[in-house]
């Protein structure tokens, strides 16, 4: 393979795929940063969690239609208002349905399992019925679109270099909320004992649904910042689902610090990987992987190590 | 408050409207209508079909939900129309066209349920529907076993030939062949980088296209499959970097294909410098309503029809479509294909006089249809259509520019010698 290339070729190849695993990583960890949360702090398996991206997809069309025919003078920015406004409708969905679903079934599992993904096919045909069945086109500023060329060869995406600043400026809030704030203790607190956090007067319920809110509102920010390099349409959620499962169980559940590495590896190893066979065979191996590492590790990467 | 039943009465009128406009083309080529009384039902039914002395029932076998419903919607448009177009010009041997429509759900065993139901509940003369070749060779069995007819449109990768099926979509060669001969001519393309979904049609139409290439003494230069639903293009992209092929050769379907074109324009690759060239034969009008215009432009695809085909059937298609389903619609190479069904099932019956399905059957193969938006067609022996083979260049709306177009129809070949 390396000898029909010049070494030149090679190296920005090298840059090039090294920037695609980034990338990669960059996506996995926006996308299953939610679903973590939620699954690591509450113990609910969210399946819906895709369908809440894609309510975040469909308000970013939403907002380029409206900035494109009242304000095409706000355009080049209306990405911003958009992600904004993404995590606000995914947030308060997110807070609705833990109100009027998950909070019946804390204690099953199993059963939230099957209502959440009850609650993907609703909302599927929802937007379905709204949106149309057909895909739609979200228009982008110009400016993000297209790429900076570093040399001849290496040229490197705008849109994956934004993906990966938001990927970490979240990554970055969601550590200091959880880490820092007043919020964030009570959460762990929670997580922890939940009848002694009770009893220290903090509102448990409340917690339950602000944490909900939070991972579905950032799965909304991903799937407003996917509208960029993905598919809106009904059932594009379903496209990342499992390698947003993939990621947290992989990563060990309930451990941000696991989600991160979690997709790091799988990331890195799937575009090498790609980039040596194809796609389909790539793809094989590394389920491959996970799975034989999982059955040497079933607790994933990392654990917290907590007191049941 | 007083609005109201004028506001009430708009779409009966548009309706009216539209009907009298569709009937107008046809009755000026000279048929004179049929009158139900002229052919008594005992005649035309022989075998217990759901025919009366002036309706006859139809089924349309679409998805309209679940993840196939994206595709499947613009065929059910089609039918529609076209069975509201022959019911305004009088219907079929003078009785009115009334359709059932089951919903396949994008679930296989849930089509041949529906199959079944409509053609041993319902008694249906024929059956307009199915999409993807999964739903297909769900049902064939069912159409063979009750002896029922179906009108499948899209283009597929060939190797079927049934009886009880006629294809209005172009098998693999139809699609493939021409357009390779045009780039290798015209834009003078040496080596090829084929790209695919992964599944029985790409790999198949790739078969043929590597074939066909080789033949012709030219280089395929890297051959990949993604797995359906694959969202990350990057490596695939970089690779096709280092090759330099001529042409990127690229049958990526469902919401893989806006990733993967969002992804080739983010990655700087412009496809109007055609350095590559990308050829694809799976995104059609409908498709580039969710990649983007302005993320396609510059791309070639091969297909029968395209929505900006000049001619006088096509323009009148266009305008009552956009009439009776909304003028921000577009219509693909498989809306179109859906769209001859009605009328090449109505013209089969009308020859055999008789809704009988053997009979239909017997009368399909030569059936020619002169007012079709593509231009001319006609049935083959084996049950699929001659047609031209085109290829357009797709522009900043949206829309393709037909750039090429056979000059003669090209013959079905399901079962391609020396490409297997």
């Amino acid at each position: 393979m390396i000898g029909d290339y010049t070494f030149g070729e090679f190296t920005s190849i090298l840059a090039m795929q090294g920037f695609a695993g980034l990338s990669l990583f960059s996506v996995f960890v926006l996308m299953a940063l939610g679903l973590a949360i939620i699954f690591g702090q509450m113990g609910v398996i969210n399946m819906a969690h895709g369908e809440f991206m894609i309510l975040g997809a469909y308000v970013t069309y939403l907002c380029s239609h409206l900035a494109t025919e009242y304000v095409p003078v706000l355009f080049p920015v209306y990405f911003f208002a958009a992600m904004t406004l993404a995590f606000c409708a995914s947030f308060g969905l997110g807070v609705l349905v833990e109100w009027g679903l998950i909070r019946h079934l804390y204690r099953r599992p199993l059963d939230t399992l099957l209502a959440t993904w009850g609650l993907s096919l609703i909302l599927q045909q929802v937007y379905r019925s709204v949106f149309g069945a057909r895909e739609v086109g979200v228009t982008l500023p110009d400016w993000m679109m297209g790429s900076v060329a570093l040399t001849d060869m290496i040229e490197i995406p705008i849109n994956g270099l934004f993906v990966m600043g938001l990927t970490v400026l979240i990554a970055f809030a969601v550590y200091l909320m959880m880490a820092r704030s007043t919020f964030g203790k009570q959460v762990r607190a929670v997580l922890q004992n939940r009848v002694m956090a009770g009893a220290v007067g903090i509102d448990t319920k409340r917690v339950d649904r602000m944490t909900f809110g939070l991972g579905c509102g950032i799965a909304g920010i991903a799937g407003s910042a996917f509208t960029m390099i993905g598919s809106t349409g009904p059932t594009a959620g379903q496209l990342y689902i499992v390698d947003t499962f993939l990621v947290v169980v992989f990563g060990g559940a309930g451990s941000l610090i696991g989600t991160i590495a979690s997709a790091f590896t799988i990331s890195q190893a799937q575009s090498a990987m790609e980039f040596f066979m194809s796609g389909s065979m790539a793809k094989v191996l590394t389920l491959l992987t996970v799975v034989g590492i999982l059955m040497l590790r079933p607790q994933g990467l990392f654990t917290l190590n907590i007191r049941r | 408050m007083k609005d109201e039943p004028s506001k009430r009465l708009m779409p009966v009128t548009r309706r009216t409207l539209l009907a009298g406009i569709a009937a107008m083309p046809f009755l000026t080529t000279g048929v004179a209508p049929v009158m139900a009384a002229d052919y008594p039902t005992a005649a035309v039914n022989a075998t217990g079909l759901a025919v009366t002395d002036d309706t006859v029932k139809v089924g349309i076998l679409h998805s309209v939900t679940g993840t196939m419903a994206i595709s499947e919607t613009g065929s059910v448009q089609a039918e529609k129309l076209a069975i509201e177009q022959i019911n305004a010009m009088g219907g079929v041997l003078g009785r009115k066209i009334e359709f059932i429509q089951e919903d396949g759900a994008s679930d296989w065993p849930t089509f041949a349920e529906k199959a079944k139901k409509l053609l041993v509940q319902d008694k249906t003369a024929a059956v307009f529907g199915c999409w993807t070749s999964a739903s297909r060779k769900a049902v064939l069995p069912v159409f063979e076993q009750y002896n029922g007819m179906l009108y499948y449109p899209t283009f597929y990768e060939g190797l079927e030939e049934s009886p009880n099926v006629i294809y209005t979509g172009q098998e693999a060669t139809q699609q493939i062949l021409a357009g390779i001969d045009w780039v290798v001519k015209e834009k003078g393309a040496k080596s090829f980088y084929l790209l695919g979904s992964d599944y029985i049609w790409p790999r198949t139409s790739n078969k043929i296209a590597r074939k066909h290439i080789e033949k012709l003494g030219l280089e395929v230069v890297g051959e990949e499959y993604y797995p359906l639903g694959h969202t990350q293009f990057n490596s695939v992209i970089n690779k096709i970097k280092l090759k330099k092929p001529d042409v990127i050769y690229a049958i990526v379907v469902g919401g893989s294909n806006v990733a993967f074109y969002k992804q080739l324009k983010a990655a700087g690759i412009d496809l109007s410098k055609e350095k590559p060239l990308l050829l694809t034969i799976s995104v059609t009008e409908d498709e580039i309503l969710g990649i983007g215009g302005e993320n396609m432009a510059g791309a070639y695809a091969m297909m029968k029809y395209f929505q900006s085909l000049e001619n006088d059937n096509n323009k009148q298609f266009v305008a009552e479509f956009k009439k009776m389903w909304g003028d921000n619609i577009v219509i693909g190479d498989v809306t179109q294909a859906a769209y001859l069904g009605p009328w090449l099932w109505k013209a089969a019956v009308e020859k055999a006089g008789s809704f009988d399905i053997d009979k239909v059957k017997a009368a399909s193969p030569g059936i020619e249809l002169t007012t079709a938006p593509e231009g001319y067609v006609k049935i083959h022996e084996n049950h699929h259509l001659w047609s031209k083979a085109r290829v357009g260049h797709a522009q900043l709306d949206g829309q393709y520019k037909v750039v090429y177009e056979t000059t003669d129809l090209m013959e079905p070949n399901p079962f391609p010698e020396g490409y297997q």
